[in-house]
Formats: C-alpha cells, sequence, structure tokens
C-alpha cells in the first residue's frame, strides 16, 4: 500500500491538522506502512458477519426528559483560551 | 515498622483501620517518597495537600469512632486521564496543558469516597497512546527496573499507564490507577512486576475519564498484589448513569470472594498466542504457569482462538478511527491551548491549534482514522474491522465452552530500552498483540508476576476471564501469585 503526500495532506485537512510539507512527506511512507499492514484484514471472510455495534450486551437506557444540570456557566467557560460577555470568542467568520 | 513506603493497599487498610498507623503518617511518607522520585519522572503534578487532607479526615472519622470506608488511609496515584476538579489533567499532552476541569471522574470520585488520598497525577503516552510512555509530551516516564548486566540503560516502564506502573513498582503508591484500551494496564504491569487487572468493559464508568477509544476504553487498578487490587477494583467499579456504556450491575465482593484453588476449573491455552520470535523465556515462563495451575487443582485444556491475528490489525483501525472522532473535539476555542496565527480565521486557527498541540504519535493515529472512516474507505476498513472483531469475540464465546480461564503471556518481551522501539510504530504496536484480542472483546483480564529473566528483568502471566468473571480471574491470578512467590523489586537508584 503506497500513501502519496497528496493523500496525507487531504487527510490532514479532513482532520483539520496543519502540517508542512516535509512532515508529509516523512508521515506518507510511514502511514503507508501501517495501512499496509492492516489490509491483511481483507483476507478474512466476513459475509456472513453483523459488525459488532456492542461490545457486552447492554440496552439503552432512557431517563426522564427533566432538566439536570445547566445555570453553570462560569464553570463551563472557566477553561476557554479566550471568552467575552459570557461567551467562547472566536476569529470572525462572518464578513 | 520499618518503611511505611513497603506497606500495600490492605496493610494500610487494616493498619489505620485497627489504630497500628495514622493515615497522616502514612500519607507523609508516600509524599516525600513522591518529593524523591523525580528522575523517574513519574508524576505530572504533584498534590501532597491532597493527600494530607484526605488522611486527615480518615484520622478525624476513626477518633470519631466511625466505620472507615473501604480505602481509608491509603494514599494513590491518578493516571492524568481522569478529570480532578481544580487539578491540572492533561492526557500528557500539550493542547491540554493549565487545564483544570471544573468536575470530577467518577472513577477519581469513588476513590476519595472510598476514603483514598491522591498523590499527585501520573505521568502516561499522550492521550493513552503508547506502550512505552515515550510520547508524553512531559517527557519519559523511567522505569524504577534496571538490567543486571551494570549498564544502566534506562528502560520502559511500559504504557500508556507508564507512570503508573513505575510509582507502584518503585514503592511510591501502594496502588494507582490505570486505563488500559488495548493493554495500557496489563503491559505496563508486566513490565514492572506488579499486578494490573482491567475489568470487564462497562464495570468502571467511563464518565470525565479522557476518551481515547470509547469502545475499548476501561479503568482499573494497578497495584502490588492480588488483593491489593481487588481491594481497589471494588472501589472504582458500578453502574453510572452519566456513562451510556455502563454496565448496571452490582459489584461482587471481590476481596472476599477470593480463593486460590483452581480444583475443578478449566484453564485453557490458545494455541495461537504462540508466536513466532517469542524469546524463550517468555514460552518458559508461560510452561511454568502451567505447572503452577495444575499444582493448584486446575485442569488444562488447549484451545483454538482462530482469528487471533487479525486482533492487532482490527485493532489498529477501531482505535483510531474512535480517537480520530474523539479527539476532534480539541478545538482551541472551549478548553486547552489555542494557536491563532496572525490574520487566522477560524479553520487555521483549529489546524493550527491542532498541529501544535498534538504530538506526533496522537497526528499519526488521527491521521489514521480519519483515512480509515473518509468516503469510500469505510466499509473496506472499518466496518470490515467491526465484522473482525464480532468474530474474535465469537472465538472467545466458543473458548468459554471449554474451559473458564485463559491463560498466556502478557507481552512477547520483557520492558525494552527507552529509544529501542520508538523509531518504528509499527513495531511499537506489536508489543500489544497479546493483550488486544481481550480488549476487543471487552473481557477482563489481569496481568501477574511470574518471574524474572535472565537480563533480571519482571516477566507478566495474563489471565483472561469470561465477561463479568473478574472473580475467576482474580483468583487464577493469586494462585499463579502463590506459587511464583514474586518477591523481586527494583533496587533504589533514584
Amino acid at each position: 500500500m503506497s500513501v502519496d503526500t497528496a493523500t496525507v495532506k487531504r487527510v490532514a485537512k479532513l482532520a483539520r491538522i496543519a502540517i508542512r510539507d516535509e512532515e508529509a512527506e516523512r508521515l506518507a511512507p510511514e502511514l503507508g506502512n501501517i495501512l499496509g499492514w492492516i489490509e491483511q484484514l481483507g483476507e478474512v471472510d466476513t459475509s456472513s458477519v453483523q459488525p459488532m455495534t456492542a461490545v457486552i450486551p447492554n440496552h439503552l437506557r432512557l431517563r426522564d426528559d427533566v432538566v439536570t444540570d445547566g445555570g453553570i456557566r462560569a464553570k463551563v467557560l472557566a477553561n476557554a483560551p479566550e471568552g467575552e460577555h459570557g461567551f467562547f470568542t472566536v476569529p470572525k467568520v462572518i464578513e | 515498622m520499618s518503611d511505611l513506603t513497603d506497606l500495600g493497599i490492605r496493610q494500610i487498610r487494616d493498619g489505620v483501620a485497627n489504630g497500628d498507623l495514622s493515615a497522616r503518617e502514612v500519607a507523609e511518607a508516600f509524599n516525600a517518597a513522591v518529593a524523591a522520585a523525580k528522575p523517574l519522572n513519574a508524576f505530572i503534578v504533584e498534590t501532597p495537600e491532597h493527600a494530607l487532607a484526605a488522611a486527615d479526615k480518615v484520622d478525624q472519622a476513626r477518633a470519631a469512632g466511625e466505620t472507615l470506608p473501604s480505602m481509608a488511609g491509603v494514599p494513590i496515584g491518578m493516571k492524568d486521564l481522569f478529570c480532578t476538579n481544580g487539578v491540572q489533567t492533561t492526557a500528557a499532552s500539550h493542547i491540554l496543558e493549565g487545564f483544570k476541569p471544573e468536575y470530577e471522574s467518577t472513577v477519581s470520585q469513588k476513590l476519595w469516597d472510598a476514603g483514598a488520598g491522591m498523590l499527585g497525577k501520573l505521568n502516561l503516552d499522550q492521550f493513552a497512546m503508547g506502550s512505552s510512555n515515550e510520547t508524553s509530551y512531559f517527557g519519559n516516564v523511567v522505569s524504577p527496573w534496571r538490567r543486571n548486566d551494570g549498564g544502566n540503560a534506562p528502560l520502559a516502564p511500559g504504557g500508556s499507564s507508564g507512570g503508573s506502573a513505575a510509582v507502584v513498582a518503585g514503592r511510591i503508591a501502594p496502588g494507582a490507577t490505570g486505563t488500559d484500551t488495548g493493554g495500557s494496564i496489563r503491559q505496563p504491569a508486566a513490565f514492572v512486576g506488579i499486578s494490573g487487572i482491567k475489568p470487564t468493559y462497562g464495570r468502571c464508568s467511563r464518565w470525565g475519564t479522557i476518551a481515547f477509544a470509547s469502545s475499548l476504553d476501561q479503568a482499573g487498578p494497578m497495584a502490588r498484589d492480588v488483593r491489593d487490587c481487588a481491594i481497589m477494583l471494588e472501589a472504582m467499579s458500578g453502574f453510572d448513569a452519566k456513562d451510556a456504556t455502563s454496565l448496571d450491575v452490582p459489584v461482587p465482593q471481590w476481596e472476599a470472594g477470593l480463593n486460590a484453588s483452581m480444583a475443578g476449573k478449566r484453564v485453557g491455552i490458545p494455541r495461537e498466542y504462540r508466536v513466532d520470535n517469542m524469546p524463550e523465556e517468555i514460552e518458559a515462563l508461560w510452561q511454568q504457569g502451567i505447572a503452577w495451575m495444575k499444582d493448584a487443582g486446575a485442569e488444562i485444556v488447549e484451545v483454538s482462538l482462530p482469528h487471533t491475528r487479525y486482533a492487532l490489525p482490527a485493532y489498529y483501525i477501531i482505535a483510531p478511527a474512535e480517537a480520530s472522532s474523539n479527539l476532534a473535539r480539541y478545538d482551541g476555542v472551549r478548553y486547552g491551548q489555542r494557536d491563532l496565527p496572525e490574520a487566522a480565521n477560524l479553520q487555521d486557527m483549529y489546524a493550527a491549534t491542532r498541529a501544535a498541540g498534538f504530538g506526533d504519535e496522537v497526528k499519526r493515529r488521527i491521521l489514521i482514522g480519519t483515512y480509515v472512516l473518509s468516503a469510500g474507505f469505510y466499509d473496506a476498513y472499518f466496518t470490515q474491522a467491526s465484522k473482525v472483531r464480532a468474530l474474535i469475540a465469537q472465538d472467545f464465546e466458543r473458548a468459554w465452552e471449554r474451559c473458564d480461564v485463559l491463560l498466556t503471556p502478557t507481552a512477547p518481551s520483557a520492558a525494552f530500552a527507552l529509544g529501542e522501539k520508538s523509531a518504528d510504530p509499527l513495531a511499537m504496536y506489536l508489543n500489544d498483540v497479546f493483550t488486544v484480542p481481550s480488549s476487543l472483546a471487552g473481557l477482563p483480564a489481569m496481568s501477574v508476576p511470574g518471574g524474572l529473566d535472565k537480563a533480571g528483568l519482571p516477566l507478566g502471566l495474563q489471565v483472561i476471564g469470561r465477561a463479568l468473571d473478574e472473580q475467576g480471574v482474580l483468583n487464577a491470578a493469586l494462585a499463579i501469585e502463590e506459587r511464583a512467590g514474586f518477591n523481586a523489586r527494583p533496587e533504589r537508584w533514584w
């Protein structure tokens, strides 16, 4: 399995991780090696197998539809890198 | 009393309960051991005041004649993957540097409710991704063990719970929390000659534990012996409505149920765990383990787990896929570090923040995960891996028709030197070959020390059990522990 640098850059863009050209060049063979190794899974016949969805049989619980939390704005914002007037702030997204 | 730091969890609990020890003197002794252990780099944050406050509370409760809870007076190390209220929690990453949670993880809260105190937050592989504790932003943890060749090469404590392993083995904490996604409790426990159990998936709440791969992540205890693990696991386990996958089942009294007799039990030996290039010493230890099981009264049966060889590749699709999704939350907006280059827009800020905040191994896994989940590849990789995972679980189900527990080595080698494997990610991944299958199947599994190799380093044996049969796992491990008589400990050089 060979992965080219264009693929690395495309995947990095999807993952929202900035990478430099030399990093993409270093990562391409590394990822190619790992993906080549995991491709051996293709040889397992799984035509009659359902994919696992729960590792231990369990059921989804329902709870009463009531408010159980809230009123903790200061706590929610306490670790924000930047906040103003009780909001998270980010660079301008609308011109 | 010789040295208080020689005491384990049970001894401290009993000593405090019957008045032979004050919780405060125990906390002070371990705080001093923590302060003296800097060369191991096992702690990211030290919290001596937390340990003392918990101890004083226990001493006051005892003076008032109250019944003490199950871990009263026991100071422990907390892996820095558990959110602790007001105490920096980083997952050994730069992106969470300075993050002080406004809440407490369920597992840590249960331990504080049980009377335990916190010595500090323990170093680990970044976001628990690694098998050697070499991916931490805060530097490698150095194992307290050294080879007996006089070379003093710094050794890996294993990973990802490397700090937890180092402090328990070095008598710096009587117990520590670990988390296990593909072997992160068991492999480090084996590398440093201590015990550690990953319970059934769902036993310990994941709430407040920083997520790596949610369908695999399980917390568990690491301690000096099987009984101490049983005590600590009881305190950590239990239903939690805040975790959708938490199991709503009673927590058994594992300590009270300990029994080292294997009479009437069948121990399965999976033939597929005999891997190429396995060191003779590992094979010899495995045979020794089989002999111990027979001696304890067990019947030995050979079993087959035919899909074992596909466990690692399936794991390295599923775990990175889940990680890429879980780690999408680190965006530089709500918590953690932000990197905002000059004139950057929002998308640039995300990409720069994540580039600066994640280490190489974390990026590698996010990229693998993003790739296998991306359009056109999802079925070939993720769906196929989920199907193979079902087959692996089925292998175990068939094995349980013929045996009660499985016995295997924990890792394919003893501890390696720091730097020895870090250049080759794939070689590092292969270290988890014996621990990953039971993780994929959500089964309880434990590592217990079996002996030393020629270089004087510990080797571990692994016991795997049926879902929810932690008692069977603990009992088989206890049978091994009693026969192995493992009492080696690292000579203090730090």
